[in-house]
């Protein structure tokens, strides 16, 4: 019987009915503390530290902070010692800050080559999508998953529904994997994946660089899904040989099986024209939330369109591209990687950050930020006026220094335009690197197709 | 985790859709290292809104999608510290719903006509045991895992549960495991 992706990295994981064995266990400092504290009070051990790999990312400082006592914020200081504590104490490693290899955990697992087709990767973070862009099988789990799986190596999990989203297609000029993925989720809806791993399949998504896939995955808890994934070829290959921990040579025959079989069944299909597509922004306070550059924003259809424009401060009809803007954000596990600074910078090079907005550069991983530096991409930021600052979770969800104060509105090339999500009464607008780019120049959202030309 | 049988009394009603968890607990109140005390947190923002009315009944009652976003258990933390047993919605979000069922707050889904005719009422029964919500004189089925039921019904500890079948681990350790990458060794 022809299997899906999801079946056959399901079955070769499964100890027991819905009894899920997990690879890799990604660990950051937020999630983990009370599950570490579990284990110590039962008196259990670590079942595999040497598959747990830990990290502190959400709570950083990206000022260039090197250890955790240099940490203003007292109960973010205490947030980090105590993940260096639990990792010591359990024989876990870790990148905390101060270490040539931190980053946010969703950057720095495949920079690192942990994360490799056919895995099953959680972490206590809804992102872990993200993972499954080199296909692998990768969810957010809770606080108390975690501790199940420190302690257990696995899951209680039943297998989820499969869904396809093929795109037939090739992305435009100036569209980008973020417009892909905001399109889907205003098409499906946020919760469109409820209950569902979603493959993403198709030209446009087999053009896509690893790190426009990893884009992808990464959103797909926006539209409700837990997993996202696409299946490993040569890009993935390429992308994976010579890291770290990946192994050499790559198991490329195995891995070339990793891919669904002609003829298996989904219990959901969508299909989705790439070459339809346009730059988005979202212009309300959930991801589907979302228009084309070219449009405006729309007539409310419920309350809670309602609420998000005014909470957003925005009338129907305005068109997108006047939008004013007071900070733009490049940053988050969703557009952090090398790829996303250099498109960015490609579009600010010789130009100038607009007087009225404040604009900042925050890299994924402390080595996405060497690389850049050593490409010179720093310097063309620092000459545009952006802010270049160390790898962190930064302003996409403000548990750090880095927020928006309230009234602001920032295009963010982050995941989450929540209320609040980036500061108490802050404005966020979803779009691509390139994008908030262009609108950092600017000073309101313009359409990057016709800006390039210009 | 205490068991989970029958939840009754007054209901809250929260008349909003795509609720996500940075509403239900802000992420400046995630830096605690412990598990308890995020009840007092609970809507920390929405809660200042002129005309925001949620008392600590046992059953809260809201509309779909509940709980999207952010993958925080901090979340279910607060709402069963604010004293909430059983959310009752027309839909939740997969990571929020397991969450809340690894704690003991029963998760339970009605159809959407059914939601919004409970939010008309003051109080309401829900039965586990039997998978109904009465209210207003009517009882209204709704579905359980079986597993996620039996585990609730039982107040089980996952963890415990499944350490009891270290054996059958090992032996997939022993057969089944792939060569992959050592953290440890990096």
């Amino acid at each position: 019987m022809p299997k899906t992706l999801l079946d056959k990295i399901w079955e070769a994981h499964e100890v027991a009915p819905s009894l899920l064995y997990i690879d890799l266990h990604l660990v950051h400092e937020v999630t983990s503390p009370q599950a570490f504290d579990a284990l110590r009070l039962a008196g259990r051990p670590l079942r595999r530290p040497d598959r747990t790999l830990a990290t502190a990312d959400h709570n950083v400082p990206t000022d260039g902070s090197n250890m955790a006592a240099q940490i203003r914020d007292q109960l973010s200081r205490v947030q980090v010692e105590t993940l260096e504590r639990n990792c010591r104490e359990f024989g876990v490693p870790l990148y905390s800050i101060g270490s040539e290899r931190q980053g946010i955990v969703h950057v720095i697992g495949p920079e690192l080559g942990v994360t490799q087709p056919g895995m099953t990767i959680v972490c206590g973070d809804s992102h872990t999508a993200t993972h499954g862009a080199l296909g692998a099988l990768a969810f957010g789990i809770g606080t108390s998953e975690v501790e199940h799986v420190l302690a257990t190596q696995t899951l209680q999990q039943s297998k989820p529904k499969a869904m396809r989203i093929s795109y037939g297609g090739e992305l435009g000029f100036g569209v980008t994997a973020k417009d892909l993925i905001l399109g889907t989720i205003g098409r499906i809806g946020v919760e469109g994946g409820v209950g569902y791993a979603i493959e993403y399949a198709g030209p446009a998504i087999e053009a896509l660089s690893m790190e426009g896939r990893m884009t992808v995955c990464n959103m797909t808890i926006e539209g409700g899904g837990r997993a996202g994934m696409i299946a490993p070829d040569e890009t993935t290959f390429e992308w994976l040989d010579g890291r770290p921990a990946a192994p050499a040579p790559l198991p490329r025959e195995q891995w070339s099986e990793l891919r669904t079989d002609a003829g298996a069944s989904f219990e959901s299909e969508v299909e989705i024209d790439a070459s339809a597509l346009s730059p988005q922004v979202t212009w309300g306070t959930t991801p589907g939330m979302v228009a084309p550059v070219s449009g405006s924003v729309p007539e409310p259809t419920s309350e809670g369109e309602e609420r998000a424009l005014v909470y957003m401060d925005l009338q129907p009809g305005t068109p997108i591209e006047g939008i004013e803007l007071d900070r733009v954000f490049i940053g988050s596990c969703t557009n952090s990687r090398i790829g996303d600074l250099r498109a960015a910078a490609r579009v600010v090079e010789g130009r100038r950050v607009s007087e009225r907005v404040s604009a900042m550069v925050v890299p994924g991983s402390q080595q996405v930020k060497a690389q850049a530096e050593a490409e010179g991409l720093d310097e063309v930021f620092r000459r545009a006026g952006f802010d270049w600052r160390s790898a962190g979770c930064s302003m996409c969800l403000g548990m750090n220094p880095d927020t928006l104060e309230p009234g602001e509105r920032c295009a963010s090339t982050s995941n989450r335009n929540f209320e609040g999500r980036q500061g108490r009464g802050g404005r966020s607008h979803l779009v691509s690197p390139e994008m908030a780019a262009a609108a950092a120049v600017a000073g309101r959202f313009v359409d990057i197709r016709e800006w390039e030309a210009a | 985790m205490n068991a989970v049988t029958v939840i009754e009394g007054n209901i809250s009603v929260l008349r909003r859709s795509d609720v996500d968890t940075d509403q239900i607990i802000p992420k400046q109140f995630l830096k605690r290292v412990e598990r308890t005390g995020f009840g007092e947190y609970l809507f920390y923002d929405w809660a200042k809104e002129p005309g925001w009315d949620l008392d600590p009944n046992p059953i809260l009652v809201t509309g779909r999608n509940f709980g999207c976003g952010s993958s925080r258990e901090h979340a279910p933390w607060a709402l069963e510290d604010f004293g909430f047993k059983a959310i009752v919605a027309p839909s939740f979000a997969d990571i929020f719903y397991s969450n809340c069922t690894k704690i003991g707050l029963l998760p339970v889904i009605l159809p959407e006509e059914e939601v919004e005719a409970l939010m008309g009422g003051t109080e309401a029964r829900v039965d586990l045991e039997r998978q109904v919500v009465s209210f207003s004189g009517r009882e209204v089925p709704f579905e359980t895992d079986p597993e996620i039921r039996r585990r609730l019904l039982a107040g089980l500890d996952d963890v415990g549960i499944t350490m009891q079948r270290g054996e059958e681990i090992d032996a997939y350790e022993r057969q089944r495991e792939r060569t992959g990458p050592v953290t440890t060794a990096l």
